[in-house]
């Protein structure tokens, strides 16, 4: 079997791997990492998003073998010690979770649009929410808590 | 009233855990030795089976275990259970044999014919593949109307003409005598899209059995764990309950789906029993569409009697409902008691007639989703009421203020079963409309019209019947079980509280809501109390989470076992301070003897409950940890208005929500952000039913949506944000007055999109169009008007 | 999924051999489309050589009146690029609405074209503009690349270097999209070139084609008036459970129009994502 090395929230890991091992099975099964969700077959609900080298990717539509030597992401890697992330604490404060299954996959994709844009408007967002579905929310406090999250990280970043 | 106490909004304790992937669902469970199960499924809507030749799986590389369905056979185990028995027209309905795995025949895509069990997942799917059945198909019956055709491919053999029962509820005399004597009559046909209600996370199960306890233990994607143990042990493998005990853990969204007992959970179970070492199970996808039980699947005529002043004199409703391939755990009430009985809506109208057949199709079971029966009778009241209005030229809020049933006339007595408790719904109608701007609608309307755009309003007055149930009505009506709830209150020695529910939360924040709850009546920090649900060996008992029933029920034991605790800590206080019980008050988390400035504190009072140095130990027992059973009195009705406004592309049809406004009374609120909450999530499903979702079957039964390239789930640019508000008139017959939020949204929303759907075609001539008003849909309605 | 042995190629050639020693090999771009197939086991691949680390497949480049992107190239690159919004703007504009943000990010172009899904929305934009595939063999005009339905003019284990795009005068793309899937139930790409005007629809019909009759209408007169009452053939369109082949037709004439409207602007406006 292949063996795969990469760089997950910061730690060095690697492990044998049949080769088509997906990268979101190599973070569950393998690393036990199962804040990462698997919620359907065809890449399309965003549960599984995680980063791969800095942007959010679908981690069930990719190989574990294709991240030989790449850095990952995942929601267990945000919160420093019992410090929230800020998109975390957004999250929170305006309740943009019920039954939080698509909340991992929904933080690290809004995570990537807030890299990009410092004070997305309610239409940036929704369209960048094109890969993730919630059944909960009704999207409106996921909408709500992106806004709030994105505007905190470019406050914390300028002070 | 503690900062954290009731009507709060209270930032919810259970997001840490969500928020930094900590959560458990049951996939995230591992258990040492476990194996893994796939599922042999047929392919064929109905079929023979021939034969099943499992000797090539069985060699391949990890295999344990295959097991098909002369194997279950064999050891004389039961079929999956009905939970009501619905009494029709000619007796009780037909109740045929569910068997978890098929052993001679195959009634849907996707009925479970074998199961592999291999030491990892992608063993177990490799040798599913070679498990050979051989099938003989046979002729599908896929919908209601191919089912109740001449002729038609029976589903069951004891069940002739696929008729599972032909039931009736009102008096159709009176409602004859009604419509002859009226001055106008609306007659609409309506169906009720089917859905697949789609939780994210999708069902999984890990059962093991212990040789050395002789106890089984199955985690599963439940919304009622001990309504599992109850089905599964007493009537599919009869185990007794001491030894089996059923976890559900965090479960990744319910939404009615995850109430009904299934074969996987049964045949994990049953062989983890046989192969002595833990199986885990998880649905993918594509495997969820064709076994969770879909929702909704209604075909509806009715027609409404109005007098000349736009009084309703009588309504007489047609239904045909699709319960699928076999009876599902609560499917036969769903069109029955709770659809039937909530025909009368918000309004007086006398007579009510309805008639109801059930019929089996080769498709998926179709039970309860997201408010089950409720937005299918509000679909088809408020629909008929807007076309009303329409053809008799009154205004629809006008036409629907005249005939509500008013403020004074609570409780009221409809003449369909049920006796409303309370509601304003003229005070819900005038909130929404002012949230909407109804009165500006014109002038949005002829601006869009200048844009090219048709544009068109729409309300839903709904009312549902939710905190169920009362155990003896509805034992009355067929169900097999009662509907009572059960919550244990425990206080620790140091003040600290552990509440136990029978209820579970699967997204709803119970967690925060109940603690809300506690650390009001009690006086503690929320932050000590914690609370427990979804374990059959830790909780006394529970009916679950359903029906919106949580706080109404849930919430009522709580309150009671709440009573209790306040009760036997009074009496402890009374002894510290030596005066007498009748004089103790409690408030703030004090015991005062009235009157005087002696108190002791709750903690205290605890802690001598556990350390009884000083203690009437002759009269009392140590210990402060009560438990309470609620059933409730009645049903609670919810109910509010909800308006909805949309744009039209007439060149594409593509529909757009402009606006959405809602006002609820949901009786007394705890958290207000959560029932926010659920109010949008609720909303946006029904914006699913009315716009994006449906679920298709081709003639011969094959799922043609079964994914999410081909069912559309609404997404976050399919749907505007919303303007909600609540107007309370609290419930009067359970202890906190809440009558229950979950379903609101699901159950009005449907009506509104599509009455405001209607408004703007109607300029166009349109008079019909079915959920879901896809833009292909609506183009081709444009084009044939 | 089946299991098969992965090759993570050095360079083109090597992926190119590896492919071709395989017994059933296939080439592995963004796998946007692979691996979903892949996991409903509808393909059985014995070895899958993945392109993801071939140096210089990767980047775009704006010269002599033309865009050029090499095959690796993800669709968030193309839509962000600040060379390509400046160049055609309606290509990063279709770039950047293909999918979802987390497909953009792994997705290729080399990769999309050789997959040739029938909707998918960059046949359009190369037909559109008339661009040519660049290949380890040879260039193929897109006019000829794509060959029918999930088909294309690459033989057997050749391999897509880059797209080379000619700047049109004015361009706009308007896709109207499956509510489920996302992928265009129609999109049509309108271009105004020096050679001259073309309008390259893509799903409505088994691949992406030039609606010639209405290229003619605005060649004499490139405003949406001059196709007021066109639609397409209905003959030969796609029917499904998301829109009849008459709707579809019907909509290749709003979507045109829509997209010859954006171009008039100036400002062009690309896809837009026409739902409302």
């Amino acid at each position: 079997m292949p063996t795969v090395n990469m760089n997950v929230n910061g730690e060095a890991v690697s492990g044998e791997v049949e080769a088509r091992t997906l990268l979101v099975q190599f973070l569950r099964e393998h690393l036990r990492l199962t804040g990462t969700h698997v919620g359907c077959d065809t890449s399309q609900c965003g549960a599984c998003v995680v980063h791969v080298n800095g942007v959010s990717a679908k981690s069930c539509t990719m190989l574990a073998v294709q991240c030989e030597g790449a850095d990952i992401a995942t929601v267990e890697g945000l919160a420093d010690g019992d410090v929230l992330h800020p998109m975390q604490e957004a999250f929170r404060d305006n309740h943009g979770l019920q039954c939080g299954f698509c909340t991992p996959g929904m933080i690290m994709s809004a995570l990537d649009l807030a890299n990009r844009n410092s004070a997305p408007s309610e239409q940036d967002v929704r369209e960048w929410l094109e890969g993730n579905i919630c059944r909960c929310t009704g999207y409106h406090n996921i909408v709500k808590a992106i806004m709030a999250g994105a505007r905190a990280m470019a406050a914390g970043q300028g002070g | 009233m503690p900062k954290d106490g009731i009507g709060a909004s209270v930032k919810r304790k259970e997001d840490y855990r969500f928020i930094t992937g900590q959560g458990a669902y049951t996939d995230d469970i591992d258990r040492p030795g476990q194996s893994y199960a796939v599922f042999v499924r047929s392919p064929h809507a109905h079929a023979r089976i021939a034969s099943v030749d499992t000797g090539a799986a069985a060699a391949m590389p990890g295999v344990v275990k295959v097991l098909t369905g002369a194997d279950y056979a064999a050891d004389g185990l039961g079929g999956l259970p009905c939970g009501w028995q619905v009494t029709g027209k000619d007796g009780p309905m037909v109740e045929p044999a569910h068997p978890p795995l098929a052993a001679d025949r195959v009634r849907h895509v996707g009925d479970q014919v074998a199961v592999v069990i291999a030491a990892s997942a992608a063993e177990a799917r490799d040798a599913a593949e070679a498990v050979a059945v051989e099938y003989e198909p046979l002729p599908a019956a896929a919908s209601i109307e191919a089912a109740l055709a001449g002729g038609a491919p029976q589903v069951h053999d004891e069940a002739p003409g696929n008729l599972c029962y032909d039931w009736e509820i009102g008096d159709k005399a009176d409602v004859d005598a009604a419509f002859a004597g009226a001055h106008h009559v609306t007659r609409i046909e309506l169906v009720n899209n089917r859905l697949v209600p789609n939780a994210m996370e999708p069902r999984a199960a890990v059962a093991e059995y212990d040789r050395a306890t002789r106890e089984y233990t199955l985690y599963t994607t439940s919304q009622n764990p001990h309504v599992i143990r109850l089905l599964m042990g007493a009537f599919v493998l009869q185990l007794p309950e001491h030894r089996l005990r059923v976890v559900a853990p965090d479960v990744g969204g319910g939404f009615g789906s995850k109430i009904f007992h299934y074969a996987e959970e049964a045949i994990l179970t049953w062989a983890a029993g046989k192969v002595a070492r833990p199986i885990k199970w998880t649905a993918e996808r594509a495997e969820s569409f064709v076994t969770d039980a879909h929702g909704r699947d209604h075909v509806t005529v009715a027609e409404l009697a109005l007098d000349a002043d736009g009084r309703f004199l009588g309504l007489k409703v047609d239904t045909r409902a699709n319960m699928g391939a076999y009876l599902s755990t609560f499917a036969p009430c769903v069109p029955t008691y709770l659809y039937a009985t909530l025909l009368a809506g918000q309004y007086t109208t006398p007579n009510i007639w309805c008639g109801v057949r059930a019929v089996f199709t080769h498709t998926v079971p179709v039970d309860a989703y997201r408010g089950a029966g409720r937005p299918e009778a509000t679909f088809v009241v408020e629909r008929i009421v807007e076309t009303a209005a329409r053809e008799t030229g009154i205004d629809p809020a006008e036409l629907r203020r005249r005939n509500f049933v008013p403020p004074d006339a609570f409780p009221y007595q409809t003449p369909v079963a049920l006796v409303y408790d309370s509601g304003d719904y003229e005070g819900t109608l005038a909130a929404a409309l002012a949230s909407a701007d109804y009165d500006g609608f014109a002038a949005r309307r002829a601006e869009a019209e200048a844009r090219g755009k048709l544009r068109g309003i729409g309300l839903s007055a709904y009312i549902e019947a939710c905190g169920i149930a009362p155990s003896a009505v509805v034992g009355a009506l067929g169900a097999r079980a009662g509907l009572y709830e059960c919550g244990e209150v425990r206080v620790h020695p140091t003040g600290s509280v552990t509440f136990f529910t029978g209820t579970h939360s699967h997204g709803q924040g119970h967690e925060t809501t109940f603690a809300q709850i506690v650390a009001d009546r009690l006086g503690v920090d929320i932050d000590a109390v914690e609370v427990v649900h979804g374990d059959t060996a830790k909780i006394p008992f529970g009916m679950g989470t359903y029906g919106s029933r949580s706080l109404a029920v849930g919430g009522s034991a709580l309150s009671r076992a709440l009573d209790k605790i306040e009760t036997k800590a009074k009496r402890i206080a009374a002894h510290l301070m030596e005066a007498s019980e009748a004089d103790i008050e409690f408030a703030d988390g004090q015991f005062t003897v009235a009157g005087t400035d002696r108190s002791v504190g709750f903690g205290d009072v605890a802690l001598t409950a556990y350390v009884p140095h000083n203690y009437p130990i002759e009269e009392l027992e140590p210990g402060l940890d009560e438990t309470a059973f609620y059933d409730p009195l009645n049903f609670t009705f919810p109910a509010g208005c909800h308006v909805c406004e949309v744009e039209v592309d007439p060149e594409t049809g593509a529909v757009e929500i402009v606006n959405f406004a809602a006002s609820d009374d949901f009786g007394n609120i705890i958290n207000p952000m959560i029932v926010e909450g659920q109010v949008h999530g609720g909303i946006v499903q029904g914006v699913g039913q009315a716009l994006l979702e449906g679920c298709v079957y081709d003639d011969e039964g094959q799922l043609a949506t079964g994914s999410y390239m081909d069912y559309a789930m609404p997404r976050a640019d399919d749907v505007p944000s919303f303007t909600v508000s609540t107007r309370t008139t609290p419930c009067p017959h359970n202890p906190l007055g809440a009558k229950g939020c979950g379903e609101a949204g699901a159950i009005a929303a449907p009506a509104a999109v599509m009455n405001a759907v209607h408004d703007a075609l109607g300029s166009r001539g349109v008079s019909r169009i079915d959920m879901p008003a896809t833009p292909a849909r609506v183009w081709q309605a444009l084009n044939a008007a | 999924m089946h299991d098969f042995t992965y090759h993570a190629a050095g360079s083109v050639a090597d992926a190119a051999a590896r492919v071709a020693a395989g017994e059933d090999a296939v080439l592995m771009a963004g796998g946007m489309t692979l691996l979903p197939t892949l996991k409903q086991r509808l393909a059985q691949p014995s070895d899958v050589v993945d392109l993801g680390g071939v140096a210089g497949l990767s980047g775009i480049e704006v010269s002599g009146g033309a865009v050029t992107v090499g095959a690796m190239t993800v669709h968030d690159a193309v839509a962000t690029s600040p060379e390509v919004a400046a160049a055609i703007p309606a290509l990063a504009a279709v770039a950047g609405h293909i999918g979802d943000p987390q497909v953009r990010n792994r997705g290729t172009i080399g990769g999309s074209i050789a997959n040739n899904d029938p909707a998918a929305d960059y046949p359009a934009a190369l037909v559109g503009l008339g661009a040519t595939v660049c290949t380890d063999r040879r260039e193929i005009a897109a006019d000829d690349f794509f060959t029918g339905m999930f088909e294309t003019a690459l033989d057997e284990g050749e391999i897509v270097t880059s797209v080379r795009f000619p700047a049109p005068e004015a361009a706009a793309y308007m896709k109207f999209p499956n509510p489920a899937s996302r992928y265009a139930i129609v999109g049509v790409f309108v271009a105004r070139t020096g050679g001259g005007v073309r309008v390259a629809v893509t799903g409505a019909a088994a691949g992406v084609y030039r609606e010639t009759a209405m290229e003619a209408a605005l060649a004499a007169d490139f405003a949406p008036a001059a196709l007021e009452g066109m639609t397409a053939s209905a003959d030969d369109l796609n029917e499904d459970i998301h829109a009849s082949a008459e709707y579809r037709a019907h909509l290749v004439g709003v979507m045109a129009r829509r997209a010859v409207a954006a171009c008039g602007t100036g400002a062009v406006s690309g896809t837009g994502a026409v739902s409302g």
